[in-house]
C-alpha cells in the first residue's frame, strides 16, 4: 500500500535522479521511487527504529538531526528534496526550507492542511483536531507547527521561494475546488524564486 | 528470533609466502607467515567471502572454539556464526592476524631465518596499507577475487576503509564501524604515552628483551590500563565501579584500594602476560600514520575517498570518545560528496569504545539487516 502523496510526488521526480528524503520513516517513499523512478539518494531519520526499517528497506539511510541542518550535504547535490508529513513537526521551519533549496534544485512538501473544514470545525466546536492526516490527540503529537496551505504559501513569499506546483488531496482524492477548505494533505513543489 | 549458535572448532590456519613485500616505509620482508581462520563455506563461484579486520589487541580467531573446555570464543563470537549478523550459512569469512602481530603471524617476535634470532628491533614497522597488501596476497591464494564485504572495528575499519580506496573493484560492501579517517592529535597523544611507558620500562632492551628472557610487564601492564580507560566511558566506568572499595575502607596507603584500581591492574597483568611489546608499539603506530589524504595534493578526504566504489555501512557509538562519531561522520560526509551509496548509524551506547565488540540488539539488527543486502 502506497500513501495517496506518494504518486504525486513520483510523478514530480525525474526518472533517474539524485533525491534526499528529510524525515524519511521506514524508507517506504524512498523505495518507492527506486523502485518506480530508479532515484539514487539518501534518507534523513533521526529515530533508532526507523533507521533500522530503512536499512532492511535497502534504501541508503543516515542518521542525523535534521533541526541541526543539512551541513553534511553539499550545496546543489540533488535535484529533489522531499520534506514528506515533517514540517509540521519541526522546530526551524525556515530554516530547513531554506537548506533544502540550498542542497537541492527543487524541494517538495506535504502536510495536513489545518485549513481543511473538518479541521476548522472541530476547532469551531472548542476542540483541537484529529483526522486522518492529524491522528494525534493534542497533548501526544509531534507537531508543533501546523499550518494552513494559506499560512504555508506566505510563508514562501517571504522566504523567496516560487511554489510550482500544487496537489490538495482529501482521503486519497485530488480536490480542485477552495482546496484550503477542502483538502486534507497539500503537497507543493518548489525552487528559489529568480 | 531463532536461537543462534556458534560456529563450532576452529582451527588455524598458516599460509606461506615467499614474494618479497615491499612494505610503505620501503623496508622489504622478504618472506612471511599469516595465520588465519575460516568459517563458513567458500561458494563455487568464491564470491561470497567476507573479510574481518581486527583491531589494535584482536587477532585471527574471529570467531569459535579451539576446544570445548575453552573459557572464551573468539573476538567477535557474538557477531559472527550460524544465524548470527554475519551469518556462516550464508558467508565465508575470514579472520587473520595481521602482520606485526603476535598470534602467529610473522611478527617482532618470530624467528628471523637469517640469524636464527628474533625478529625483535629489527622487525619493520608496517601500516595499513601493507596489512590490506598482505591480506589481497592472502585472498588470491585461497582463490577470492571480490569480498562480498570488508569489515572491521576501530583499526580494523582503517583497514577495511583503505581496501574500499586501494582495490575498489575487489569490495562490494564495506563496514566500517567505530573509526575513523585518520587518528586526531588527542589519539595520538594517547598512543604515545602508552608507547613510552614500553619504551621506558628497562625490560624492554630496545626491543630485544627475548634474547634477555624477560618482557616490559611493567611498560605493557601500562599502555594496556591507559588504553583501556579510553575505551571506557565515564558512565560505564562510574555504574560498574563507583568509587566502591574492595575493603570498605580507606587504607590510606598506595595498594589497591578502588575496585577500579583492582580491575585495571587486573586488565593490565592479563594483557601483559599475553600480548608482545612490540606488537603493541607497531599496532599503536599504524593507527597513528593512517591518513588516507597523507601524499595527496588536496588533503581533502573526499579526494582521497573517490576511488572507492563499495556501498558502506558507517557506525559509531555515542559514549565513544577515543573513536568518536564526529570521526565517522567524517568518513560518511566523504562518501555523500563522492554520492557513494552508504547509509550512518549512530548507536546508542553506554560502553564507549568497547561497544563495538558488545551484543547490543539494536547495533546487531542494523548488521543484520545490512548483510541481508550483501548477496554472494
Amino acid at each position: 500500500m502506497t500513501r495517496h502523496d506518494f504518486q504525486t510526488i513520483a510523478g514530480w521526480v525525474k526518472p533517474g535522479a539524485r533525491v534526499l528524503d528529510l524525515g524519511c520513516g521506514d524508507g517506504t517513499l524512498l523505495k518507492y521511487l527506486q523502485d518506480e523512478r530508479q532515484v539514487k539518494g539518501y534518507g534523513v531519520e533521526l529515530t533508532d527504529a526507523n533507521i533500522l526499517a530503512s536499512v532492511k528497506h535497502g534504501v541508503n539511510v543516515i542518521q542525523s538531526d535534521l533541526e541541526a541542518g543539512l551541513s553534511v550535504f553539499e550545496s546543489g547535490s540533488f535535484d529533489s528534496v522531499i520534506l514528506s508529513q515533517t514540517l509540521q513537526a519541526m522546530r526551524h521551519t525556515e530554516p530547513i526550507l531554506r537548506e533544502m533549496l540550498r542542497v537541492g534544485r527543487e524541494g517538495i512538501v506535504t502536510f495536513p492542511n489545518f485549513g481543511y473544514w473538518k479541521n476548522r470545525l472541530q476547532v469551531v466546536r472548542g476542540h483541537m483536531p484529529v483526522s486522518d492526516d492529524i491522528p494525534y490527540q493534542w497533548y501526544d503529537t509531534p507537531n508543533v507547527h501546523l499550518c494552513t496551505m494559506a499560512d504555508f504559501e506566505a510563508l514562501c513569499a517571504q522566504l523567496g521561494i516560487r511554489i510550482r506546483e500544487r496537489v490538495v488531496m482529501t482521503a486519497g482524492k485530488q480536490v480542485n475546488f477552495l482546496q484550503n477548505l477542502t483538502g486534507s494533505l497539500a503537497v507543493y513543489r518548489f525552487e528559489t524564486a529568480r | 528470533m531463532q536461537p543462534v549458535s556458534s560456529v563450532g572448532i576452529v582451527v588455524p590456519q598458516t599460509a606461506h609466502f615467499d614474494t618479497p613485500l615491499t612494505l610503505k616505509s620501503g623496508a622489504v620482508l622478504p618472506r612471511y607467515d599469516l595465520v588465519y581462520e575460516t568459517y563458513g563455506t567458500l561458494n563455487a563461484r568464491k564470491n561470497n567471502a567476507i573479510l574481518v579486520c581486527h583491531a589494535l589487541s584482536g587477532n585471527h580467531h574471529v570467531a569459535g572454539k579451539y576446544a570445548d573446555s575453552d573459557k572464551n570464543p573468539g573476538w567477535w563470537d557474538n557477531m559472527v556464526g550460524p544465524g548470527k549478523p554475519i551469518d556462516t550459512d550464508r558467508f565465508f569469512v575470514i579472520g587473520l592476524n595481521n602482520l606485526g602481530g603476535c598470534h602467529g603471524s610473522t611478527g617482532p617476535a618470530s624467528i628471523d631465518p637469517v640469524s636464527g634470532q628474533p625478529f625483535g628491533s629489527r622487525f619493520p614497522l608496517v601500516t595499513v596499507e601493507d596489512w590490506v597488501e598482505s591480506q589481497a596476497r592472502l585472498a588470491d591464494r585461497l582463490g577470492i577475487r571480490q569480498f562480498a564485504a570488508i569489515m572491521g572495528g576501530s583499526l580494523g575499519g582503517m583497514q577495511a576503509l583503505h581496501w574500499s580506496i586501494h582495490y575498489p573493484q575487489r569490495v562490494r560492501h564495506c563496514l566500517v564501524i567505530a573509526s575513523a579517517p585518520k587518528l586526531t592529535a588527542q589519539n595520538i597523544a594517547f598512543n604515545d604515552v602508552a608507547r613510552q611507558a614500553i619504551l621506558t620500562d628497562p625490560e624492554f632492551h630496545g626491543g630485544d628483551f627475548y634474547a634477555h628472557d624477560t618482557r616490559p610487564r611493567r611498560g605493557l601492564r601500562l599502555a594496556r590500563m591507559l588504553g583501556h580507560i579510553t575505551y571506557l566511558s565515564d558512565d560505564v566506568m562510574g555504574s560498574k565501579f563507583g568509587r566502591v572499595l574492595r575493603s570498605g575502607a580507606f587504607n590510606y596507603g598506595y595498594d589497591v584500594e578502588f575496585e577500579i584500581e583492582s580491575y585495571l591492574r587486573y586488565q593490565g597483568d592479563k594483557f601483559a602476560e599475553r600480548f608482545d611489546a612490540n606488537t603493541y608499539l607497531l599496532m599503536t603506530k599504524a593507527l597513528d600514520y593512517f591518513d588516507p589524504t597523507h601524499h595527496h595534493a588536496q588533503p581533502s578526504l573526499a579526494a582521497a575517498l573517490a576511488p572507492a566504489t563499495a556501498d558502506f555501512l558507517v557506525l559509531s557509538f555515542t559514549s565513544d570518545w577515543r573513536f568518536a562519531p564526529e570521526r565517522s561522520r567524517e568518513i560518511v560526509k566523504a562518501l555523500l560528496d563522492n554520492a557513494r551509496r552508504v547509509s550512518y548509524a549512530e548507536i546508542t551506547s553506554g560502553h564507549g569504545h568497547d561497544a563495538f565488540l558488545m551484543p547490543d540488539a539494536h547495533y546487531h539488527a542494523l548488521m543484520q539487516a545490512y548483510m541481508e543486502r550483501v548477496t554472494a
